[in-house]
């Protein structure tokens, strides 16, 4: 069918519409979690929010609360779609990556509803671009059932304290385990490589530690490839909540400030990893 | 030092901590000795008259692993704990960070034999001294993938520095680069007139970024074409020796027993690579020990030379290098010690192997 140039007249029944005077507010999120090609969106009234999974064991979420939106408005209860995020990204990114001072990209994107495509329209300095992306069934998505009541530890640190640690990971050791307890070493990062075991241990009363509440002592072992991609999201943010529950289900999550100062926030949860023993280095 | 090698060696002594490396072609070696001052603590274990030192070496891209970023490393970290722990068969680095975080690295060691080159500044004939930036200066007129380099003396006490070209080399193809520097430019020149050395620019360039960077001049110590040559770095709290084999001008006549022993041996010549057994046995058979001209040949740790050994302040030990197995290139390998027997001093038995590689094979 063919599709002008201008973006839809309003009064037009669209599933979604939504208006982004900067897209880099939601391309800078949606990289945090674009460790697998394709994500899953889901758009109600509060707004838009993104998963990413792999292996069964690891789901990321991007939230990008309706208020970021300089318009933002979803017809149905729910919409959800699954849609490449390669293609997604790519295309939000599509006058370049570099954030000169005072240039940004406008963003509308609309959604007629199930089967049709993602409409992108994208504005920069008087030229437009328009985008059509091909959307699918969206994936039956993984439940942590992790919720505030069954958390056993949980610390809140400054991420600036862990970017480092997290980019320099050993990524010949498997596994990253993690040590959360009320007695030392309180918070220990422990990776075990080819060149030995490291381990990275913050105090609980650390400058870094905006909240410390753990109740027992727990350790638990990640598949460190799966958490690699979390580094993304730790990198944007200013803090970050690490929780773990009874099973050892870890959830992290990411508080983001974007360049106007507002809130986004991106969570990743993992399961631990059952094929070791408990023994701790 | 991971210019020169894969593997770094730690013995820590009542003189400090020596860290060393030596290429796979055994044609380079550095040490690196801190002294106890250097450190906020040093306490090297109790090593007493029957305890041997504790020595090990380690991958030394696990060990540079931790230190990866310098500028980070100085922003966030406040101190670092080395412990050698036997017992557990691990090396421990602990970094001391800013907001109380403390990373621990638990590194797997492996035991080894010393490794020391033998090699004698006294003996060198040729010695200058200079500031590092001026050979850092000279040394940027070459390609960075230079291989080697000849140092030369010339007319006038000026010092020569030009670029090794191979005699098989089209001459019509390559460029020669030479620059010349006064003697004024040295802190000091006691140099044999018509001398000149040819090494390896690979693991000089390492030695001379590292003196640059602290600020210190640089001594080195040479003799004739096929004797290494050592350069030295000294501080109060840092004694610094990297020791190039150089290439052995196998056309000079000036092979004779007085300068370098290498007359016991049979006929220098290519075929040494391959003739190495025969070249072990003449080694064996021959007058080991003597009191004669000075026989660097046989650098043997005889009881006479390991008292030396204990006089001498510096980290040198015996004399001169051996000829070795040479590489390609027809470089020497350097002589390091036997290591095979643990009572060491005093020992000199005409068995020992010379040449013998450090972790045995």
């Amino acid at each position: 069918m063919p599709f002008s140039a201008q973006p839809p007249a309003s009064g037009e029944r669209y599933a979604l519409s939504a208006s982004l005077d900067n897209a880099r507010h939601l391309s800078s999120l949606l990289r945090a979690v674009h460790f697998q090609d394709h994500a899953t969106c889901l758009a109600t009234a509060s707004g838009l929010r993104v998963t990413v999974e792999d292996a069964k064991c690891i789901q990321a979420n991007a939230f990008i609360q309706a208020e970021i939106f300089q318009e933002f408005s979803v017809q149905e209860e729910s919409v959800m779609f699954r849609i490449s995020l390669s293609v997604l990204l790519d295309c939000l990114t599509i006058f370049g990556t570099s954030s000169l001072p005072g240039t940004s990209t406008a963003l509308r994107m609309c959604y007629r509803g199930y089967g049709y495509p993602l409409m992108l329209f994208l504005e920069e300095g008087g030229v437009v671009t328009v985008c059509k992306i091909n959307t699918q069934e969206p994936d039956e998505l993984l439940d942590f059932d992790f919720c505030s009541t069954k958390v056993v530890n949980k610390i809140i640190l400054q991420s600036e304290g862990l970017r480092e640690a997290f980019a320099e990971l050993d990524m010949t050791s498997e596994v990253l385990q993690i040590t959360m307890s009320p007695d030392k070493p309180y918070f220990r990062l422990s990776t075990f490589g080819n060149a030995g075991s490291a381990h990275l241990d913050y105090p609980r009363d650390s400058d870094l530690m905006e909240a410390f509440h753990c109740n027992q002592t727990q350790t638990n072992r990640y598949k460190i490839s799966l958490l690699k991609p979390s580094t993304k999201a730790l990198a944007l943010s200013c803090k970050v909540s690490i929780r773990t529950d009874a099973q050892g289900f870890l959830s992290l999550q990411y508080m983001i400030r974007n360049e106007d100062g507002q809130i986004c926030f991106v969570e990743y949860y993992c399961c631990p990893d059952e094929n070791i023993s408990e023994a701790e280095l | 030092l991971s210019r020169i090698g894969d593997e770094l060696y730690l013995e820590p002594t009542e003189r400090g901590l020596s860290l060393r490396a030596v290429n796979s072609s055994r044609s380079a070696f550095a040490s690196f000795l801190f002294a106890p001052l250097f450190f906020q603590l040093y306490e090297p274990g109790s090593a007493g008259p029957d305890t041997e030192v504790f020595r090990c070496k380690v991958h030394m891209k696990s060990f540079l692993g931790i230190f990866r970023s310098l500028p980070s490393l100085e922003k966030s970290v406040g101190k670092c704990l080395i412990l050698l722990k036997p017992r557990a068969s691990r090396l421990v680095l602990q970094l001391h960070c800013k907001y109380g975080v403390t990373k621990t690295h638990n590194l797997a060691f492996q035991e080894c034999e010393q490794l020391q080159a033998v090699f004698d500044t006294q003996r060198c004939a040729s010695r200058l001294c200079a500031p590092a930036r001026v050979l850092a200066e000279a040394v940027v007129h070459f390609p960075p993938t230079l291989a080697e380099v000849t140092l030369g003396t010339g007319p006038g006490g000026k010092i020569s520095l030009r670029n090794y070209v191979e005699d098989e080399a089209e001459p019509s193809k390559t460029m020669v680069t030479e620059l010349w520097l006064a003697e004024d430019e040295f802190q000091s020149v006691a140099v044999a007139p018509g001398s000149n050395i040819t090494f390896c620019l690979k693991e000089f360039r390492g030695l001379l970024s590292f003196a640059e960077a602290s600020n210190l001049p640089l001594t080195i110590h040479f003799d004739e074409p096929g004797r290494p040559v050592i350069f030295t770095l000294d501080d109060t709290v840092l004694e610094v020796h990297l020791v190039l084999a150089t290439l052995s001008d196998l056309e000079s006549t000036s092979q004779s027993p007085s300068t370098n022993g290498v007359s016991h041996l049979p006929a220098q010549s290519d075929d040494f690579a391959d003739d190495l057994e025969s070249y072990m046995v003449a080694m064996e058979t021959s007058e080991v020990g003597s009191e004669g001209p000075p026989s660097p040949t046989f650098p043997l740790r005889t009881p006479r030379s390991a008292e030396s050994k204990l006089e001498e302040e510096e980290e040198e030990e015996e004399e001169g290098a051996v000829p070795g197995t040479p590489p390609h290139k027809k470089f020497r390998s350097l002589f390091f010690g036997s290591v095979m027997t643990p009572g060491r001093p005093g020992q000199a038995t005409t068995q020992e192997v010379l040449a013998e590689d450090s972790d045995g094979e």
